[in-house]
């Protein structure tokens, strides 16, 4: 066979068929519109939607299984007046701010501990992320049976080693409800600080720990000026997913307290769900929520900002 | 290792070490031996001088099998794990096409719809369930699995996108290249060449939107109504206290059993669930 034979064959055989979808599909932006449209639907219709509904019910006196009309911003002043709604949320904020304060200090110790070699390091990794995965709801429940006053292992503890004298009612003392609850929290979340932190930590060149080891400075001044600015960036995410779980949190209190007593422990969530689903007053409910918006939106602006600064620097 | 004597590791090391693990793991082994601990032995104050607390001289398992067998546990399993699996399927879905889209396609738009990923990232469920709730009940889901399996996505997608697009922008530009050139369309270099590499992202991914599913509460609590629906979490939560009774043997069971399938998933990949983790705060 000649050359010229084979080439013509080349230049006469049929070219692949492609169907107009595939034709589409090759142009990037077709083919990102098509994979993108579930997303959109779905974030659309149960984000986005809601979002607009919520605004809607917040300014209207709607019930369940009434409609309501268009009130104002009636709900919003109401709550201002509510002794309860600043209570809960002087809570939020305390709750807030304490937790993470504990989450970020517990979770770094545990991750610069974890961060050593030492025997039985994956193995007890593995273990310290339960609380953490397993459901949130389910663990409290096991820390509401440890606070319960008249069976409490924690009270039978403190007794034995001779530092209380009499029962401590953990969740039924309005002065502790809101510790015993921060605690739960703490516990929940250091797992999760620590094994993200601890990846953070595994990021840094054990070279400049040496370095700085060489040059002469402490264990604390290495820490504080070398591990620590380096672990910044990581850590700034880390707080600003837990500040906002944290801020928003319901199922933790709802089990433990259900935001008693008398409120001690009332959260923007708690009492958005007594008001909202509780009472039946859907549109107070939803202005609840929706209070909680204007902080979180500050929180991530601010936090987001920060992240960006320490990232250029 | 810690340098200098033996008794600095212990302060500085083993003991903190020890305490961080006993505070971390306790609540489980209470949980344990509660729910094996007879009724008499169970609601004995801790006053009183024969309590014991860390364990049991008569271990029973009546509380285990009078939760298999008088209450709709198995059923709230079920439903649990129908509920999870779907929603992750849909979720690593979705979030499979939009993390490849936002990452390797270029179109207008692509930055402000990637943010807004990250913002739906950020909204908690607490803020919309009042609305939802509203919308589910016009949508005609009220009390169905799927009132779970259509809202779950919400937070499960733009995780999976966020931690995807990680993957999908480490994986080079020549590749996919090379399988156009050869002929391959657009679409079936992204099946055949850009997924099966991604594959540990996509485990992953799957890991952790299965156990955020499963541990997913205030939705479930809002959305379902009658025993026979619900999920594990709200199950316990409503069904085992009746009143102002609690039945701490039946909960203690009911928690240990509901935290078994998470459990069991995740000793089996602990690697790529703190992979999903870790990437998951990655900015």
């Amino acid at each position: 066979m000649a050359v010229s034979d084979i080439v013509a064959q080349r230049v006469y055989a049929p070219a692949p068929r492609r169907s107009a979808a595939t034709r589409l599909l090759e142009d990037e932006r077709w083919l990102a519109a098509v994979l993108l449209l579930p997303t959109v639907i779905l974030l659309g219709a149960f984000i986005a939607y809601p979002f607009a509904e919520g605004v809607w019910l917040s300014v209207t006196d709607a019930r369940v299984g009434v409609p309501g009309s268009f009130v104002g911003l009636q709900n919003f002043v109401a709550l201002l007046h509510d002794s309860i709604f600043r209570v809960a949320v002087w809570n939020t904020f305390v709750y807030t701010i304490v937790a993470t304060i504990f989450k970020l200090a517990l979770g770094l110790w545990l991750a610069l501990l974890l961060n050593r070699n030492f025997k039985g390091k994956a193995f007890t990794r593995a273990f310290i992320l339960l609380p953490f995965i397993i459901p949130t709801v389910l663990s409290t429940f096991a820390w509401k049976w440890m606070f319960d006053p008249t069976f409490s292992v924690i009270n039978w503890t403190l007794f034995r080693l001779g530092l209380i004298h009499g029962r401590i009612n953990w969740l039924g003392d309005p002065d502790l409800a809101l510790i015993s609850v921060i605690i739960v929290n703490v516990w929940r979340g250091v797992p999760f600080f620590a094994i993200s932190l601890l990846a953070g930590l595994q990021t840094i060149n054990p070279e400049l720990q040496e370095a700085a080891a060489i040059d002469g400075a402490r264990p604390w001044q290495r820490f504080w000026h070398v591990t620590w600015p380096l672990l910044l960036p990581v850590t700034m995410v880390v707080v600003l997913f837990s500040v906002i779980q944290t801020f928003a949190d319901f199922q933790l209190v709802y089990v433990l307290t259900g935001g008693g007593p008398a409120n001690a422990t009332q959260l923007f969530a708690t009492y958005a769900y007594q008001i909202g689903i509780g009472t039946g007053l859907l549109s107070q409910g939803a202005a609840v929520s929706l209070a909680m918006f204007p902080f979180l939106l500050l929180i991530v602006v601010v936090q987001l900002l920060y992240i960006r600064r320490v990232e250029v620097h | 290792m810690i340098e200098g004597a033996k008794w600095r590791r212990w302060v500085y090391f083993y003991i903190p070490l020890g305490v961080f693990v006993l505070w971390l793991l306790f609540p489980f082994y209470w949980m344990l031996v509660t729910s094996v601990r007879p009724d008499r032995e169970l609601y004995r104050p801790w006053m009183a001088p024969n309590y014991a607390p860390f364990w049991t001289a008569h271990p029973t398992l009546v509380h285990i099998t009078d939760l298999l067998t008088e209450t709709l546990f198995i059923r709230w399993m079920a439903n649990t794990l129908f509920i999870a699996i779907l929603s992750t399927v849909i979720s690593l879905f979705c979030g499979l096409l939009a993390g490849y889209a936002l990452s390797r396609l270029k179109f207008r738009f692509a930055g402000t719809l990637g943010t807004g990923i990250f913002i739906t990232y950020l909204v908690p469920q607490t803020l919309l369930f009042i609305p939802l709730a509203d919308i589910i009940r016009d949508f005609q889901l009220g009390d169905t699995p799927w009132a779970l399996i259509l809202t779950y996505p919400t937070f499960l997608i733009p995780f999976c996108t966020w931690l995807l697009m990680g993957y999908f922008k480490a994986i080079p530009r020549e590749l996919e290249e090379c399988a156009r050139i050869d002929g391959a369309t657009r679409w079936k270099a992204m099946l055949y060449i850009i997924f099966p590499i991604a594959l540990p992202g996509i485990l992953s991914a799957g890991i952790f939107a299965f156990t955020l599913s499963w541990n997913e509460f205030i939705y479930a609590l809002v959305f379902l109504s009658s025993a026979e629906q619900k999920t594990v979490s709200v199950g316990v939560t409503s069904e085992l206290v009746r009143g102002d009774v609690f039945f701490w043997g039946q909960l203690m069971a009911g928690a240990l059993l509901g935290s078994i399938p998470v459990a069991f998933i995740y000793s089996f990949f602990v690697e790529h669930y703190v992979a999903g983790l870790t990437g998951s705060v990655k900015g």
